[in-house]
């Protein structure tokens, strides 16, 4: 071996030793930081239905998504660019707690002082966030209403708000995407009517909905507006008067056994083949009743979420990783709460911290990829979300044996939503100004 | 015409459905002076069994028409087990004490049961829709309506029927009336109170089941489906006087077609329509249309 060689090879194992000592460090620096990011926790309440009518289609599929996505940020096994341990370095620990309560605010105090979460993640129906928003802007808590649907949160009930946020769009933008849909497929809506339950997510959605149809179409009359009781499951006299109306097209926004119910009695009934039935929900039962829900249905999701999401890698992974855990596709409820974590994981990492007022900063005006898409908190202040939507029609695939959305639309952020600033109904009334649909 | 006909048939099938869920609720009542909350329960067990056992039934591959003898069997079983369970476990060492307490004890056997319903069948929602359309539908001026309907009216009029029957033409009946009429002078008489309170419990819970297991097919059956049964079945069995049978009967026919008359005239007032007509009946009738007058004992 000549003199130069040995030099050269004496070089080149400096080098490699160097390298390996450098990776070792960086190595053991990873590990540090990990085991410190283990050592800190973040205690987070979760609220959703975990029994009642609303647990089986909505709570418990919200609930498995928050174990799974829990597990998955605490692990830093979500793809990236969520792929660190924990959110904003320290580990989830949560706390469940049953939406269905007749003390839902009482439940949500002992959470915030007996407990003592950072913050609160949670509410499927739109009347809990009626009661809780106020409650938690009183509490100075850091709230996430990650699914209810009443556009009334943040434009009557908190106007101003600090701690309280909503991660997925508001009733608004499922019903107008639903009308613009129609719409666009060619359906008559000269005669419209509606079957919604009797509350505010009920009548929000309708008169979203309505009113967006007598904007598409001037000369558009309503046949019938029914109004029956959350958790009726009886709805003979409302088919008939469905029947007897002959509407041109039915608008439900039910949700869980109410939808389920519908479905069953409306299409044993003939419904769904004498007029075109759009169901804003559809999408939760699209798995469970397969073939018994007819085809022709119009099928939202609340979002761009479960059967109508995108193909995007984290969408993959997620509902992967949801199947493997469950034994079954993950639908619109799960998407949201994944959407939340991840909302909270970005901006507790943009903060380098998973402290209340960190995240409220980080979080306030955000946008961050969900499974479904990107996510933008543009409305109220930066507290109130919106994102792209879409709509399909249902149709049971017999050869395959599984439902299919075809003809899927998709509808930008900005042209189912209003602007911010603009309350939803004068934005609908006022003719959808500043809508960007193209 | 045609609405006057849809609020005909809807009343009547809503009245149907109304009864077969309270009839259990009254009889219990009208014997033991139990206003059973636990009613709920019976009816949600019922309805998960019978829709339970239709979809492990209907996933054989075998004829849907067998599926209206599991609907009663389903029934049958769950109240019959439920009942009995709750009658011999709780209630016979609870006789005797005040209503009030008897209503706390019943609510909270309500409460155990639904989670038993939960420990059971899960939080899932179960779907057994194969008999409510097996039949198809007949149409009447235009409008469909499913020959399910009309076999749960069927139902309802035979039940009310052999209940009124039972009652007022069988030995066990007029014993049964006399139990009602006065429970202390019936013991001295020596019939044996404690098995017709037995008896009429698990009749009582029965009833129940086969409420929930008759709607199963036309709903999806989940989680609390019991708990909104309990109200409007307090409602029916009070317009017609709590413990009457043909007090119930009247009373679902008046909460049924005064609900489908909201609901086709003024849909706004549905919600209000039924306890619009039980405050009514109330300010005319204070125990209800056809409560049994009560003797006062010095």
């Amino acid at each position: 071996m000549t003199k130069s060689r040995l030099g050269a090879t004496m070089g080149s194992l400096l080098k490699t030793s160097t390298s390996l000592m450098a990776a070792a460090t960086l190595s053991v620096m990873a590990l540090s930081d990990t085991a410190s990011a283990q050592d800190q926790s973040v205690k987070v309440g979760f609220v959703t239905f975990l029994s009642g009518g609303a647990a089986g289609p909505f709570g418990v599929p919200a609930r498995n998504a928050a174990e799974l996505m829990i597990q998955s940020i605490n692990a830093g096994t979500v793809p990236g660019p969520y792929n660190t341990p924990g959110i904003g370095g320290a580990m989830i620990e949560p706390i469940f707690v049953d939406e269905n309560s007749k003390q839902k605010n009482a439940d949500y105090l002992k959470l915030v002082e007996k407990d003592g979460v950072e913050m609160v993640i949670g509410y499927i129906s739109s009347g809990s966030c009626k009661a809780i928003a106020p409650e938690a802007e009183k509490a100075q808590k850091l709230t996430i209403l990650f699914d209810c649907g009443t556009s009334q949160i943040f434009e009557e009930i908190v106007t101003d708000p600090k701690y309280t946020f909503r991660t997925g769009g508001h009733a608004t933008m499922d019903n107008v995407a639903a009308a613009r849909y129609l719409k666009q497929q060619g359906v008559n809506l000269d005669s419209i009517a509606g079957i919604n339950q009797n509350y505010a997510w009920g009548q929000d959605s309708w008169r979203d909905f309505s009113e967006t149809v007598a904007q598409l179409n001037s000369d558009a009359s309503v046949a019938t507006e029914q109004f029956p009781k959350i958790y009726a499951g009886q709805y003979g006299s409302e088919i008939s008067v469905l029947l007897t109306s002959k509407p041109d097209v039915v608008h439900s926004s039910f949700w869980g056994s109410d939808m389920e119910a519908f479905i069953i009695q409306g299409s044993a009934r003939g419904i769904f083949e004498r007029s075109n039935v759009v169901l804003v929900t559809g999408e939760t039962a699209m798995q469970r009743l397969g073939p018994q829900l007819p085809d022709g249905t119009v099928i939202g999701a609340r979002g761009p979420h479960g059967a109508l999401a995108p193909d995007s890698e984290l969408n993959d992974w997620f509902r992967k990783a949801y199947f493997d855990r469950f034994g079954t596709f993950p639908t619109y409820p799960s998407y949201k709460m994944a959407q939340a974590l991840l909302g909270v994981k970005t901006a507790a990492d943009k903060a380098g911290s998973a402290e209340q007022d960190a995240v409220i900063g980080a979080l306030q005006g955000l946008e961050w990829e969900g499974p479904s898409g990107t996510v933008s908190m543009a409305l109220a202040n930066g507290h109130q979300a919106i994102q792209d939507t879409a709509y399909g029609t249902y149709k049971y695939d017999k050869d395959a044996g599984k439902p299919v959305l075809v003809d899927v639309v998709r509808f930008n952020a900005e042209c189912v939503n209003p602007p911010a600033g603009v309350t939803s109904i004068e934005w609908i009334q006022g003719g959808f100004e500043g809508a960007k649909c193209e | 015409m045609l609405t006057a006909t849809a609020i005909a048939v809807d009343g009547l099938g809503f009245a149907a459905w109304l009864f077969l869920s309270s009839v259990g609720l009254t009889l219990i009542y009208g014997v033991m002076k139990i206003l059973n909350i636990a009613h709920g329960g019976f009816y949600a067990l019922g309805a998960y069994s019978s829709a339970w056992a239709i979809g492990v039934y209907t996933t054989t591959g075998s004829t849907v028409a067998l599926t209206f003898l599991l609907i009663p069997l389903a029934a049958l079983i769950a109240g019959a087990v439920a009942g009995l369970i709750v009658e011999r476990g709780v209630l016979k060492f609870m006789y005797g004490r005040d209503e009030v307490l008897m209503v706390l004890v019943t609510y909270a056997i309500f409460l155990i049961l639904e989670d038993v319903t939960k420990l059971i069948w899960g939080t899932q929602s179960y779907v057994a829709w194969q008999p409510a359309f097996y039949f198809g539908t007949v149409e009447i001026f235009d409008i469909p309506y499913t020959v399910y309907k009309f076999i749960t009216i069927g139902t309802a009029l035979v039940v009310g029927v052999s209940l009124l029957l039972v009652l007022n033409r069988t030995r066990v009946g007029k014993l049964l009336l006399v139990v009602i009429e006065d429970r202390e002078i019936s013991g001295a008489l020596g019939i044996n109170v404690n098995l017709f309170f037995t008896v009429t419990f698990v009749s009582g819970a029965i009833l129940g089941a086969l409420g929930g297991a008759i709607t199963a097919p036309e709903i999806s059956v989940s989680p609390g489906i019991g708990a909104e049964i309990v109200v409007l079945s307090f409602a029916v069995i009070v317009i017609g006087g709590m413990g009457s049978i043909g007090g119930a009967m009247i009373g679902a026919l008046i909460v049924g077609f005064a609900r489908a008359a909201s609901v086709h005239l003024y849909p706004p007032a549905e919600l209000f329509s039924i306890y619009l007509v039980m405050a009514a009946v109330l300010a005319v009738k204070p125990y209800g249309l056809f409560a049994l007058a009560e003797s006062r004992k010095i």
